[in-house]
């Protein structure tokens, strides 16, 4: 019953979706009030209906219910609860769903808490979002229903990629899913601004903190993401190009210009086009990244289930929806009035650059990322790997840093270029000490990158302060605080990429019990491999006594686990983090006469990469608290006034 | 702003459905083979690889002769087991230059003395500089060379017994 109930309750939902998107053009078309009412209760009830249906799927993983089709091809009654839990989403039709249920969900925030927007743009914009759910809901349930029953029921699951049985992962997809959601009601908005010509602050406002909270999401879910590659595919590396990264990656790139761009439309009435255009790009990169993941036709690390049916499927959504918007955009955008005009040197001419260079990124990125299907197409094959976006993507960053170390310091609508100077001087000081020091302690070449990587982490981990200094800390609004932590976090992170690539050690050796290894400072004595089991594993393991100098010993232990169900082999890296970098060791394939293939790495500061990630999202958090607290406090005041009428 | 130039993206963006139209029909291969193939072999000059057998450049593989170039590396364990294979076909009279990648000499060393040393010549590719740019995205891979230093055939993986025909013949191919 549980499944009947859950797959009702999404049939239910797509008619509702259906109700909204008719009701919200009548009620503009026409201007019917009665119908304009009509849309957000419907949201509202139409986002309740999805979580109801997410809940149902839910109950089914953790029932381990082998009657189930989804749970019986996904699930194991052996599994540890959280993996039975996670399982709901780690497959191809429980992941829709949750697309679904979060679209929902955002559609009854926007009906429910949105209040500055003009009501026919918000109508509009719950109408756009109507108009995308049901297209989901149409993939959901026409072409991967994730309440089919299996008739006669299973006797026990097949299990769950191993690869993908890690709390890592197992959070690491909804999160950069509700990333991928949030900017599809971007899009909404975006949608809804075209169709009533409405393209003004306001719309910037209230289009900004989901823009932010998506944009947090994705920050997050790539941080995630790119730590469970580094230990677990084993190979030292921390972000590969894969294209299924690089799905998530061209998402965030749009939604980090859009998030700019946004800013300077709500504060300064600028960029008008150009941000609804970013919102469209923004939701295509989602749309795109999610087609590339789950039709499979690109290579990748990640062994999703692929089947050209769903392929087609999301194919033609991404053109209907995207092309439809890019037509509205080419015919209305003639309609919005050119917003205001500004210097040269000012705030947003830096936020324009800005954006420029996260296009040209997010553009090189796409080329290379497709470039293997244009071949393909023409009738070769090849692989675009690290060598191209490398060198592309460097450059560009370290461009976007530097842009980075003066916007925040450049004074809104005009600034002189004396006063910018000034206030960069300092920062520009301590990076070229830094360069200095660099050249001399390091005694000569690290590559060319990884050094301007360490000048310009530099440059802006000392200029992302700057805004706060000479004024009062504890009146400094929390988003100015939001703002400084993620530039800050930007120049962690850079710090921690130029210092692996240019400061890691990599020894490869084959070695048996009783060899001691001796690399960067480190001493590794392989005492032994024993054989492991786990719930539905089992591993060899590797023991090593480490230390670092004449440190204490401690004992590391990596793995090769085998998986039964379904047969495969994964490796678990061992981590030992010191505050000054981390040692990363894998245990390899065997040789026949007793020695192990051994990969270890003494990588520098590596942890700063993640702890840089963590603290761009924290920023995007202090920003949206930041903004709800102003955003309430504007209307106390303005309910209080009306009283006093 | 010009009108037509408002319709651009969506002609940009009606080309990438295509693409991934076109793409979504591919019949399913995923061996990606080298791009140089049939393209003469990038300049390079490789130090030692080991302390009994000289490095490698570009010069030593144009002699007139076809060769098998081997990329390997001492930490890799399918180059063990591809290694009498690689014995065998020295034995049987093909030269075989190797490149071991992201090694270190003593290491390479040990290997040869274990496994056995099929190699004329080695060289030391610290950082996969060559591997790169032959198109070569794993270890073991060989390349058929011929005499005048252009890329014949592709192997990837290890060289197991039932390859050795099929290597004696792309190599009496590239003679021709």
């Amino acid at each position: 019953m549980i499944a009947e109930t859950g797959l009702a309750a999404l049939w239910l939902a797509a008619a509702l979706a259906a109700l909204q998107l008719v009701a919200a053009w009548a009620g503009i078309a026409r201007a019917e009030t009665d119908l304009v009412r009509l849309v957000r209760p419907v949201a509202v009830t139409q986002g309740l209906l999805t979580g109801f249906a997410f809940l149902m799927l839910m109950l089914l993983f953790l029932r381990s219910d082998m009657s189930v089709a989804l749970v019986a091809q996904n699930s194991h009654s052996m599994k540890p609860w959280l993996y039975k839990f996670a399982g709901t989403w780690g497959n191809h039709e429980g992941s829709m769903l949750l697309w679904v249920m979060v679209m929902g969900l955002a559609g009854m925030g926007i009906a429910l808490f949105e209040r500055s927007l003009a009501r026919d743009t918000h109508i509009a914009t719950l109408g756009a979002q109507a108009l995308i759910s049901l297209g989901f809901y149409a993939f959901l349930l026409f072409a991967s229903n994730p309440f089919a029953r299996l008739d006669p029921a299973a006797a026990d699951g097949q299990g769950l990629n191993p690869l993908l049985q890690d709390p890592g992962l197992a959070f690491h997809p909804p999160t950069l899913y509700l990333g991928y959601v949030g900017l599809s009601v971007a899009f909404s908005f975006a949608v809804g601004a075209l169709v009533t010509r409405q393209v003004d602050a306001a719309f910037a406002r209230a289009m900004r903190p989901w823009v932010l909270g998506a944009w947090v999401m994705l920050t997050l879910g790539i941080t995630a993401g790119s730590y469970w590659a580094y230990y677990e595919l084993g190979w030292g590396g921390w972000w590969f190009w894969d294209p299924v990264e690089n799905a998530s990656l061209m998402p965030w790139l749009a939604a980090t210009a859009l998030l700019h761009s946004v800013s300077v439309l709500a504060t300064r009435d600028g960029l008008r086009a150009w941000t609804v255009m970013l919102a469209v790009v923004a939701f295509s990169m989602s749309m795109v990244g999610t087609f590339l993941v789950r039709s499979g036709i690109l290579t990748s690390v990640h062994a999703f289930a692929v089947d050209p049916r769903r392929g087609s499927f999301i194919l033609i959504l991404l053109a209907l929806y995207i092309g439809g918007a890019l037509a509205l955009f080419a015919l209305r955008v003639g309609a919005v009035r050119e917003g205001n005009r500004f210097e040269a040197v000012s705030r947003e001419a830096m936020l324009v650059i800005n954006n420029l260079l996260l296009s040209v990124l997010l553009g090189l990125v796409l080329i290379g990322t497709l470039y293997p299907l244009l071949t393909e197409a023409l009738g070769t094959k090849v692989s675009v790997g690290p060598p191209y976006f490398n060198s592309v993507a460097g450059p560009i960053a370290l461009g976007l840093m530097v842009v980075l170390a003066i916007g925040p310091v450049t004074r809104w609508r005009r600034d002189t270029l004396r006063s910018v100077a000034r206030r960069v001087a300092v920062p520009a000081l301590v990076a070229v000490a830094v360069l200095a020091t660099v050249l001399a302690w390091a005694g000569g070449w690290i590559g060319i990158l990884p050094l301007l990587g360490l000048v310009a982490a530099a440059l802006v981990g000392v200029a992302s302060l700057a805004p706060l200094w000479g004024r009062n800390l504890r009146r400094t609004p929390l988003f100015t605080y939001g703002m400084v932590l993620a530039h800050l976090g930007c120049a962690v992170s850079l710090a921690g990429m130029a210092s692996e690539s240019a400061f890691s050690v990599e020894k490869l050796v084959a070695a048996r019990p009783g060899d001691v290894i001796r690399t960067a400072g480190w001493t590794v004595r392989f005492t032994s491999v024993q054989p492991v089991a786990g719930p539905n594993w089992t591993a060899m393991e590797g023991r090593f006594d480490v230390s670092q100098g004449t440190g204490k010993v401690q004992e590391i232990r990596p793995q090769a686990r085998f998986f039964a169900e379904p047969p495969t082999n994964t490796t678990e890296s061992a981590l030992l983090t010191r505050w000054n970098g981390q040692l990363y060791v894998v245990l390899g394939d065997s040789l026949d006469d007793g020695r192990w293939q051994l990969r270890i790495w003494w990588k520098p500061f590596v942890t700063l990469i993640w702890a840089g990630g963590g603290l761009i999202g924290l920023g995007g958090v202090l920003s949206i608290i930041g903004r709800w607290g102003r955003g309430w406090r504007r209307l106390r005041r303005r309910g209080q006034a009306e009283s006093y009428a | 702003m010009r009108s037509w130039l408002l319709w651009a993206p969506l002609g940009l963006f009606v080309i990438f459905i295509g693409l991934f139209a076109s793409g979504l029909f591919q019949p399913d291969d995923r061996q990606i083979h080298s791009g140089m193939l049939g393209k003469a072999l990038p300049a390079f000059t490789l130090p030692a690889g080991a302390s009994d057998r000289p490095g490698l450049s570009t010069a030593d593989l144009k002699t007139g002769k076809p060769r098998l170039l081997n990329i390997f590396a001492s930490w890799c364990v399918p180059c063990a087991a591809e290694s009498p294979q690689l014995v065998e076909l020295a034995r049987q009279g093909v030269t075989i230059d190797g490149v071991a990648i992201r090694d270190a000499r003593e290491d390479v060393d040990g290997f040869l003395k274990r496994w056995g040393n099929p190699y004329g010549r080695i060289g030391l590719d610290a950082r996969s500089a060559l591997q790169l740019s032959l198109g070569s995205s794993g270890v073991p891979e060989s390349f058929v060379v011929d005499g005048k230093g252009i890329i014949r055939y592709q192997h990837i993986g290890e060289i197991r017994p039932e390859h050795i025909a099929v290597i004696r013949q792309k190599l009496a191919e590239a003679a021709q």
